[in-house]
């Protein structure tokens, strides 16, 4: 298949100006990670945007980093690591998942999935970081949104809606995010042997507490057997892990406070911050708690229903995040399509996602949330003002979009 | 002068029977047509604009609303909504020829879910009233406009509201969880909920700060949060405003974020004091105000911090909160900046940009010429955590020609705010007080795609037009395609 391959903005105008004339669709790819994410498309041509890259415009004082679109996830973790900032929605690195060497994603990927990780709870999303941005609609035009200070409201959220939009309203050029001070200190209370929903309690009230929880993570039994976190690992059993960020003094005060809280049935221990940062990547990045080779759902619910969900679906690993808002969870391939309805059923209000599967199976059961009528409408009549002729990710969100 | 869409005659001529079939929708006293009735919904809070709206239509339901809706888009009626009518960038302006659709009935609480960390409310509830709803188990909402008290929060889904403690806890967007919205064809959707992430096209996020060109909400879901364990203010001098701007710069470089950075210059120091005597210093260029809130122990030794940083950039004067009623003291000057400048001058209007921090100084120095140009007092009072500037313009409108000039100075400075890398508004929203600026930050192509946006959701453009967009094109032309197969020729770049 030929690979259009842009090395700066005017050629990614100039390629997608054509393809629109023409009518052509594109598969946009940065660094090919998260092909495996979404519905099976058939477009005419691959879009490689490797390399609009670099371009780094970082003023750590003003809180606000500019690059290169495809500008790799890993050098941004790096260049900010240098400053004591960071990313502060904690972007997962589901690279591996797919197969791929672990940190090879762009930036540009993470805010198209709109994807956070536990850090969701306190912090928001890539969406609530994502301040700006200059792109190639499906149109073939250059525009701009938002712009490059960390307070503005001047017109609509547009990086809001590119958000999560999977490269289907546009392709985008430079990308300028949020980025905050990095805590100096990681700490995780642990509570063994706790059943799901009396888990999902716990961790409640941690994150109720005035103790700035930033992370609330469930791992039953099975799941916590697989962690490289030697606490966790040789719990024995259920492990709920609640963590505090900040100064050493501060997250020692808060550690205290919250272990005083936990049932007293429970066990419990901490992890200071190597153990504790191990502990937070592997939920981050899900892989390695989880069986290989399954599909995996995320799903994103009611914090109160994710045990709800777990016992419709007893045969499947999982773990839970965000307090239970955020559920992770793995099936046999082969059960998919006969059990996602239960998936979906059980969940209640909210969003799965059938993160990864089997091309054939994603292409038979929706891979995102279906969409009541009126969100539909609104959701086709979006993608038509941007990409009137469908030639971005023909398909890879909802069929026609 | 600021210039709106003309009224339609052919509409203010059906004024009798639209308002009767108003009535067979919103029975009782929801539907006002007298203009004694009209006269209060003639402005909101940028009171410089008038204008006495068609008929005021007040629903007390989602199933009014969607009707009303219905039948405006049907018979092509305008409609400009309106919460508290607050709003700083007149975004509630109402038209001549058009309904507003007031929300202020929408006024319960709806429910209260603690394991959840979310309260779903109707859109007229107050900022301040979420809070209230939710103080007793030591719960608030975070978000805190000046007008909080006032000011509902479907207004502020509109605006995607700010206040001072922005930089640590987000603006709206960031804490709203789940919107239901009646789009101008009358159409009810539900965009989010209880969870967190929604998947999809984010709608919910273009939504919030939509100034209501998207949609009517009728109902809210919020992320609520336990309230700090505790909150400790400084309060520091300095001679200099670029001293005070380095030591916020430090603050943050030091990995400290406040809830709370405010500075003001020497004016608002003076004025604020003359009228809320909280002790500010009278012989400092810039006064900081910074609140740090979280558990003790940490509050604690970041105050200290906060305290170093502060000596070390020259500061002339420090105090450091030890009780909660000398940190509430620190914000009584701030919090009356506004009637403070209102007791030293018949009018002001409120601006609101954004800038890169490290360009303060030089922004504040450009803007005293400017001031100077103009003939007008300027009093700044600036959320300096995430630069977003409030330049208070001071002017009488009795005299002649000063409103006209107050106009100029206010988009002069948003000028020199966008000029030096900033933006036009941080959280007043564009309305139609910034509406001709626009071109200022995005080109014809940025607009044209902001303005397709707002296609996929009213084609037809009635819902609250005139505002935002400094140019009203019809969506069919804006849909075109200038492009026929073959004229583009096959693009000179990479291929595999």
């Amino acid at each position: 298949m030929e690979v259009f391959k842009p090395a700066n903005a005017a050629q990614l105008k100039d390629a997608l100006a054509w393809s629109a004339a023409e009518g052509q669709t594109l598969a946009v790819r940065g660094l090919g990670t998260k092909t495996g994410l979404g519905r099976p498309m058939a477009a005419a041509r691959v879009l490689d945007t490797s390399a609009l890259k670099g371009g780094i415009d970082y003023q750590p004082e003003e809180l606000v980093l500019t690059c290169a679109a495809a500008t790799p996830l890993r050098d941004i973790l790096l260049l900010l690591e240098q400053r004591a900032q960071m990313l502060a929605f904690e972007p997962p690195d589901l690279a591996p998942l797919y197969g791929h060497e672990p940190g090879t994603g762009t930036l540009a990927g993470a805010l198209a999935a709109n994807l956070g990780g536990p850090r969701r709870v306190k912090m928001g999303a890539a969406r609530d970081h994502f301040l700006g941005f200059s792109a190639v609609s499906g149109r073939g035009e250059a525009f701009k949104a938002g712009g490059k200070v960390v307070k503005n409201v001047t017109g609509y959220d547009l990086p809001k809606l590119m958000a999560g939009s999977m490269g289907t309203l546009a392709v985008f050029d430079t990308v300028t995010v949020k980025v905050m001070p990095a805590p100096a200190k990681s700490r995780t209370v642990l509570a063994f042997g706790l059943e799901p929903a009396a888990a999902v309690a716990v961790l409640a009230d941690a994150l109720n507490s005035p103790w700035e929880v930033s992370g609330a993570a469930y791992l039953p039994a099975a799941t916590a057997a697989r962690s490289g976190v030697d606490l966790a690992r040789g719990a024995g059993g259920s492990v709920t892990a609640i963590r505090v960020e900040g100064t050493a003094v501060s997250v020692a005060a808060r550690c205290e406070a919250l272990r005083k809280a936990l049932p007293a049935s429970a066990g419990q221990e901490e992890l200071h911050t190597m153990r504790s940062r191990k502990l937070w990547e592997e939920i981050r990045d899900v892989r390695a708690l989880l069986p290989d080779g399954s599909a995996l759902w995320r799903v994103s619910l009611a914090a109160t229903q994710s045990s709800a969900l777990v016992a419709a679906l007893p045969e499947c690993a999982y773990f839970f995040d965000w307090g239970g808002g955020l559920v992770w969870l793995a099936m046999d391939e082969a059960a998919v399509p006969a059990r996602a309805g239960v998936l979906r059923a059980a969940m209640g209000e909210g969003h799965a996602t059938l993160i990864r599967a089997a091309e054939a199976t994603r292409a038979r059961v929706p891979v995102f949330e279906p969409m009541l009528p009126g969100v539909a409408a609104l959701t086709r009549g979006v993608k038509a003002q941007f990409d009137p002729r469908g030639i971005l990710n023909p398909g890879r969100m909802y069929e026609g979009v | 002068m600021l210039a709106m869409p003309p009224p339609d005659r052919a509409i203010l001529d059906r004024r009798a029977a639209i308002v009767d079939a108003l009535r067979a929708i919103v029975p009782g006293d929801g539907v006002i047509d007298s203009e004694i009735g009209r006269r209060p919904y003639e402005c909101d809070g940028l009171n410089i604009y008038r204008a006495l709206p068609m008929v005021v239509v007040l629903p007390s339901t989602v199933e009014q609303v969607a009707a009303v809706l219905a039948y405006c888009h049907a018979e092509g009626i305008k409609v400009v909504p309106r919460g508290a009518g607050t709003g700083l960038s007149g975004g509630a302006l109402p038209l001549e020829d058009g309904v507003l659709l007031g929300m202020a009935k929408f006024n319960k609480v709806l429910e209260i879910d603690y394991a959840n960390r979310c309260a779903r409310v109707q859109p007229g509830v107050t900022n301040l009233g979420i809070t209230n709803a939710v103080a007793h188990a030591g719960f608030y909402y975070a978000p805190d406009p000046s007008s909080q008290i006032a000011c509902t929060i479907g207004g502020n889904v509109a605006e995607n509201s700010g206040g001072v403690h922005c930089l640590k806890y987000g603006l709206t967007t960031n804490n709203v969880l789940g919107v239901e919205l009646v789009t101008m064809d009358g159409r009810i959707v539900r965009l989010g909920g209880k969870h967190m992430d929604s998947g999809g096209y984010d709608l919910l996020g273009i939504v919030v700060g939509s100034e209501g060109l998207l949609g009517v909400v009728t109902e809210v879901t919020v992320r609520i949060l336990r309230k700090p364990q505790t909150a400790r203010g400084a309060l520091v001098g300095f001679p200099t405003v670029e001293d005070g701007g380095n030591c916020v710069a430090q603050i943050i470089a030091e990995g400290i974020i406040p809830g709370g950075i405010e500075m003001m210059d020497k004016p608002a120091i003076h004025a604020a004091e003359a009228f809320a005597k909280a002790g500010y210093p009278l012989d400092a260029e810039s006064l900081l105000i910074v609140e740090l809130d979280g558990p003790q122990a940490e509050v604690d030794e970041l105050i200290a911090a906060v305290g170093r940083i502060a000596k070390e950039n020259n500061a002339t004067s420090l105090r450091i909160s030890e009780s909660e009623e000398e940190r509430v003291r620190f914000w009584a000057g701030r919090k009356s900046a506004f009637p403070a400048v209102g007791r030293i001058s018949p009018d002001y209007v409120c601006m609101d940009g954004t800038v890169p921090r490290k360009k303060l100084a030089e922004v504040l120095t450009r803007m005293n010429e400017l001031s100077a140009k103009h003939g007008l007092r300027v009093a700044n009072v600036f959320h300096a955590g995430d630069g977003n500037l409030h330049p208070l313009i001071l002017f009488d409108a009795n005299k002649e020609g000063e409103l006209a000039a107050a106009e100029a100075l206010g988009a002069d400075i948003l000028r020199l705010c966008v000029d030096v890398g900033g933006v036009l508004t941080g959280e007043h929203g564009v309305g139609v007080e910034k509406r001709d600026l626009m071109p200022a930050m995005f080109d014809a192509t940025d607009l044209a795609h902001q303005q397709r946006l707002k296609c996929a959701f009213d084609p037809q453009g009635l819902l609250n037009p005139g505002k935002v967009f400094p140019q009203l094109h019809r969506c069919a032309e804006m849909g075109k395609m200038h492009v026929q197969r073959g004229s583009v020729p096959f693009p000179e770049l990479p291929r595999f």
